[in-house]
């Protein structure tokens, strides 16, 4: 008793000092997080001629200007937002939920098959998606699904790194001993997934979802080819668009501010699904 | 093994049904892109403007013309030394902030506005970041002009024409956009984890590094594994940083190019031919070195 | 010359086989189809359609109508090369698709033009029933730019984007002590002169141009020979004299090696940058040099135009009409309206500030007295437009300009920054090219 005492007072000082490195070390690491963030809006409050002579810290007067302009431009930014929003959105549950299901597939049965496809879904990763880019376009035309979503949503099903990461975290956390239990009780192997893994895997669930729906809201190169009305166009192509405008239009303010507005949403998703992750430890989880 | 013979077979057919979606997915939209980029390594095929060349079989013709230059062991090593640069502080600084936040004695007050914010920059467009930096660190930037006012320096540095400050900016970008990536995976985790180990090893009087690699890290096994395995592809795989901030050239010199930026190249005229043999020389570097990964770390062995 | 109502009822009644003794026999013949489809990357050429083509209705963004027939804008814009994987693919498809989806309209860049236009997929304008007579006002550097190797025109332009010197009055006037144009072109009115004149603005505290890339387009608008002649990669003199002046300037200290578009690039367009001069058309000077902001030397009307050491041309949007178009008759008069019609080169002045491709109209406008640039101190500029362009010479363009270009800028920057030998930035250059057009040697 004695003993832990003296080592918890020794430690007790050890540690004000190690919380004061976390602080500091903490809000540096926030401020290179945020400052980016800071100039963005800034930059959306200045006029092209303004953005031209340079960086600045203060905010100009323009905000209002370059709001105007993009509304009222040729480009349709809140459909471009509707369609980054659906696809973005239907991307990340579709390629979560599919992706947790074959993890359980593989984490949970015993099948013959199990030791090939494990491997051969992992080999995929492994391949750099700029190659299958181009081929993958040519099949969507093949396809006529041109100016459609699906073939945007669709391929997010199969998602060799969301699926790896859920494999992986079921390891950690998905004991056999659940899932006996729940047959135990007459749950169907559908329901127990729905039912029973599925909130199990909520962090990681929330994580892979937050990374699929980014990815997605910022994917520029194929959205570009593959979608061509305005109205279906998402925000980073609208976004291009206005950079490629002619020297008439070109207005970097308005880009900036389009940059913006194309954030803001994502930072809201953000914020509603990160509370599943860093509400802290939750407490007596899922253990037996 | 002892799991599967507890349970009765029939169960296992839910095994394949559950698979359906995700392979009929991957087959139709990633699968037959993977065979036909294997496929076309083997062939000369590309367009002379709008003129296709080939396809013409060639053997392994491709990937001598690959080896022959020599240039792709120099993209090889700028690979190695950026992925060194982005990837080694990335995942230390992701591991020092996991270990915080796990760290119940620790107690830091706003951790949970902390854990939020490092996954912030990640929400930028990459392209909108690096017009950022580009504004930062311009000739006549801010950057510059503190240095000079500090008098650091007397002329502008010229970050992007430099080997070491371009890569150094590529590897702080890189590393400001994704280590919240890491960082969140960790933290999720570590959620899984039972706070009753925790509290169990305080009472023992266990230091926070004692519990840190004694009972976080070993829990937190099959993440690491996977952040390792993604890091290795990733860093393998890294393209978009250089890419814009090099505007593709991978300048001064090409010493910032990476293999898939090399790749990128040969995409300009459709080249599949030699982009196929770059992938699948890539595809083979990737995959030994996961195994390797796997075996060291030894995955497949469960402990029940 | 017809007008605004005629060509309406004209667009109208296309449908119905019309009998105008104009039309020639092929356009009579062939059934014209109901979409109208345009492949363009920005929505510049939209603008001018929607704004000056008689009977032009829009519907939506990208769509609209004239007459019976629907209008589709496939818009993808220029980054990561989207627009012309984008219009290959669909191209490269065109035998194959259906009446509807084919492509009738697109637009190209002088920089790759000719990868277009010396190809099967673009229609020869004579095709179209379009004269030489008809053309007979344009700029000949726009024919030149879409001329196929056979010697075939295939594109128009509503466009002259004929460039000048724009130099800085104050600068002039404390340096040289003029900032009367024809002063000042004594001192830029060739390479030499311009480089010595460069080391005087340098005692001055000024660099002579921004980046040495202000220059390069002069320089490879005037060369002699082709990127590529035979298959084999060719450097033409002129492109060499370009990197042997640049590096001597910037080891000068003379002028900088700052991306065109950079914040360092565009610092000149304030008084504080120190910055002589810059190369440009007039839409550089009236809308990308910060003209509408307080403190930059546009808006004090600080800037003069002269001629510069050579001619050249910066810009430019073609129209070519893609092979296999189901609206041939439509096409033509879309082409003919929008690059001959006086009075819609006119509008086009008037309301967007363009400088079009038709002589007689800019001719008249450069003899107006009465017009006068303030950005540039009251000058009219437009006569020394005009001289710079009529003896351009592009008849050396090739279907590999764009990525030549690019990658031999990109290389000798590393030779201007110390970072590179010239044969180790030339190497670099081949190796970059033979990476993006396999076919080719050096």
């Amino acid at each position: 008793m004695k003993k832990r005492n003296a080592n918890g007072l020794k430690k007790g000082a050890g540690i004000r000092t190690r919380r004061l490195i976390a602080y500091v070390a903490l809000t540096v690491i926030s401020f290179f997080c945020l400052f980016w963030f800071y100039i963005l809006f800034i930059n959306a409050t200045r006029s092209n001629g303004e953005l031209q002579s340079g960086f600045t810290l203060l905010p100009s007067t323009h905000a209002w200007d370059n709001w105007n302009n993009l509304v009222h431009g040729t480009l349709p930014i809140w459909r471009g937002m509707f369609n980054s929003l659906f696809i973005a959105a239907m991307s990340a549950v579709l390629s979560v939920y599919f992706s947790t299901m074959t993890a359980y597939a593989i984490h949970a049965y015993h099948f013959r098959l199990k030791k090939y496809i494990y491997p051969f879904i992992l080999m995929i990763m492994m391949i750099p998606t700029q190659v299958t880019a181009l081929g993958f376009v040519r099949l969507v035309s093949a396809m006529k699904l041109e100016d459609s979503f699906i073939p945007l949503i669709a391929t997010t099903i199969a998602a060799p790194v969301t699926f790896f990461y859920m494999k992986q975290y079921m390891e950690s956390t998905l004991p056999a001993s659940l899932i006996e239990a729940a047959r135990i009780d007459g749950s169907g192997e559908f329901c127990t997934f729905n039912r029973i893994v599925i909130p199990l895997m909520k962090p990681a669930i929330a994580v892979q979802a937050i990374f699929t729906f980014v990815s997605s809201w910022n994917n520029y190169f194929i959205p570009a080819l593959v979608l061509h009305d305005n109205n279906k166009k998402t925000l980073p192509i609208l976004i291009a668009q206005l950079r490629a405008a002619d020297w008439l239009k070109f207005d970097m303010g308005q880009v900036y501010m389009m940059i913006a507005f194309s954030i803001l949403p994502v930072i809201v998703v953000y914020l509603i699904l990160s509370k599943q992750i860093v509400q802290g430890v939750a407490a007596g989880s899922v253990k037996e | 093994m002892k799991k599967g013979r507890r349970r009765v077979s029939g169960y296992n057919k839910w095994g394949y049904i559950f698979l359906i979606p995700f392979i009929l997915a991957y087959v139709i939209f990633q699968f037959i892109p993977l065979v036909s980029t294997i496929y076309y390594s083997f062939f000369e095929n590309y367009m002379s403007g709008l003129t296709q060349v080939g396809p013409t079989f060639v053997g392994l013709e491709n990937y001598a013309k690959l080896f022959q230059s020599g240039d792709i062991w120099i993209y090889a090593k700028n690979t190695l030394v950026l992925w060194i640069m982005c990837f080694i502080p990335q995942i230390l600084l992701s591991l020092l902030l996991g270990a915080w936040f796990s760290d119940t004695r620790l107690n830091l007050r706003g951790s949970r506005f902390f854990k939020t914010v490092i996954y912030l920059p990640n929400l930028i467009m990459a392209s909108a970041f690096a017009m950022l930096f580009f504004t930062l660190f311009s000739d006549g930037g801010p950057i510059n002009s503190l240095l000079m006012q500090i008098g650091f320096i007397d002329t502008p540095y010229k970050f992007l024409s430099n080997t070491g400050s371009a890569r150094g900016l590529i590897a702080f970008m890189n590393c400001l956009m994704w280590f919240g990536n890491t960082t969140i995976l960790l933290m999720a985790g570590m959620m899984g984890i039972d706070t009753s180990l925790f509290e169990a090893a305080q009472v023992d009087g266990a230091t926070s590094t004692q519990v840190f690699f004694k009972i976080t890290l070993p829990l937190l096994r099959p993440i690491l594994i996977y952040v390792i395995i993604t890091s290795l592809i990733g860093g393998l795989q890294l393209f978009d940083v250089p890419q814009i901030l090099t505007n593709g050239t991978g300048d001064p010199m090409r010493s910032t190019m990476t293999l898939v930026m090399f790749l990128n190249r040969h995409l300009y005229s459709k080249n599949y031919g030699m982009a196929g043999a770059l992938s699948v020389v890539m595809f083979i570097i990737t995959g030994m070195l996961s195994l390797a990964v796997f075996k060291v770390t030894g995955n497949d062995k469960r402990k029940g | 010359m017809k007008t605004r109502w005629g060509k309406m009822g004209f667009c109208f009644a296309m449908a119905a086989a019309l009998t105008a003794g104009s039309l020639p026999v092929l356009a009579e013949e062939t059934a014209q189809g109901s979409v109208l489809n345009i492949y363009c990357w920005n929505e510049e050429f939209k603008s001018r359609i929607t704004d000056h083509y008689p009977g032009y209705e829009e519907v939506d963004a990208t769509t609209g109508k004239i007459g019976d027939v629907t209008v589709k804008w496939n818009i993808t814009p220029n980054d990561d090369n989207a627009y012309q994987n984008n219009l290959d693919t669909n191209l490269l498809a065109q035998a194959d698709a259906a009446a509807d989806d084919k492509i009738d309209i697109f637009l190209v860049e002088a920089d790759y033009a000719l990868k277009y236009v010396d190809s099967e997929y673009t229609m020869a304008v004579a095709d179209l029933g379009i004269t030489d007579e008809d053309l007979v006002n344009q700029y000949q550097y726009t024919k030149d730019v879409v001329t196929d190797s056979d010697g075939v025109l295939k594109g128009l332009s509503w466009q002259g984007c004929p460039g000048v010197l724009f130099y800085n009055r104050e600068a002039a006037k404390e340096v040289l002590g003029t900032d009367d144009p024809t002063g000042v072109q004594a001192y830029v009115k060739d390479w030499e002169t311009f480089n010595e004149t460069a080391a005087k603005l340098k005692e001055a505290g000024y660099t002579i141009t921004s980046s040495v890339n202000d220059t390069y387009r002069v320089y490879s608008n005037n060369v002699t020979s082709k990127w590529v002649e035979d298959g084999k990669i060719n450097i033409d003199d002129n492109i060499m004299q370009w990197v042997e002046d640049s590096k001597a300037l910037v080891d000068a200290g003379e002028t900088g090696t700052h991306e065109l578009w950079s914040d360092d690039w565009s610092s000149g367009f304030y008084p504080e940058g120190k910055v002589f001069c810059y190369f440009g058309p007039a839409w550089l000077v009236n809308f990308s040099m910060a003209a509408d902001t307080e403190g930059s030397i546009g808006n004090q009307g600080g800037w003069g135009a002269t001629e510069g050491p050579q001619g050249f041309f910066w810009g430019g949007t073609w129209i070519c009409a893609a092979a296999g178009t189901d609206n041939t008759e439509l096409v033509k008069d879309i082409m003919l309206t929008m690059t001959t019609n006086e009075e819609v080169m006119k509008e086009i002045v008037v309301d967007d500030d363009d400088f079009v491709n038709n002589k007689p109209v800019m001719e008249e406008m450069a003899a107006d007295e009465s017009y006068s640039s303030e950005i540039l101190g009251g000058q009219n500029p437009l006569g020394i437009y005009c001289a710079g362009v009529e003896n351009l010479d592009l008849s050396n363009l090739s279907a590999y300009d764009q990525g030549c270009n690019e990658e031999f800028q990109n290389a000798m920057k590393n030779y201007f920054e110390g970072n590179a030998t010239l044969d180790e930035a030339l190497n670099l250059f081949y190796t970059a090219v033979v990476e993006k057009y396999p076919e080719l040697t050096y």
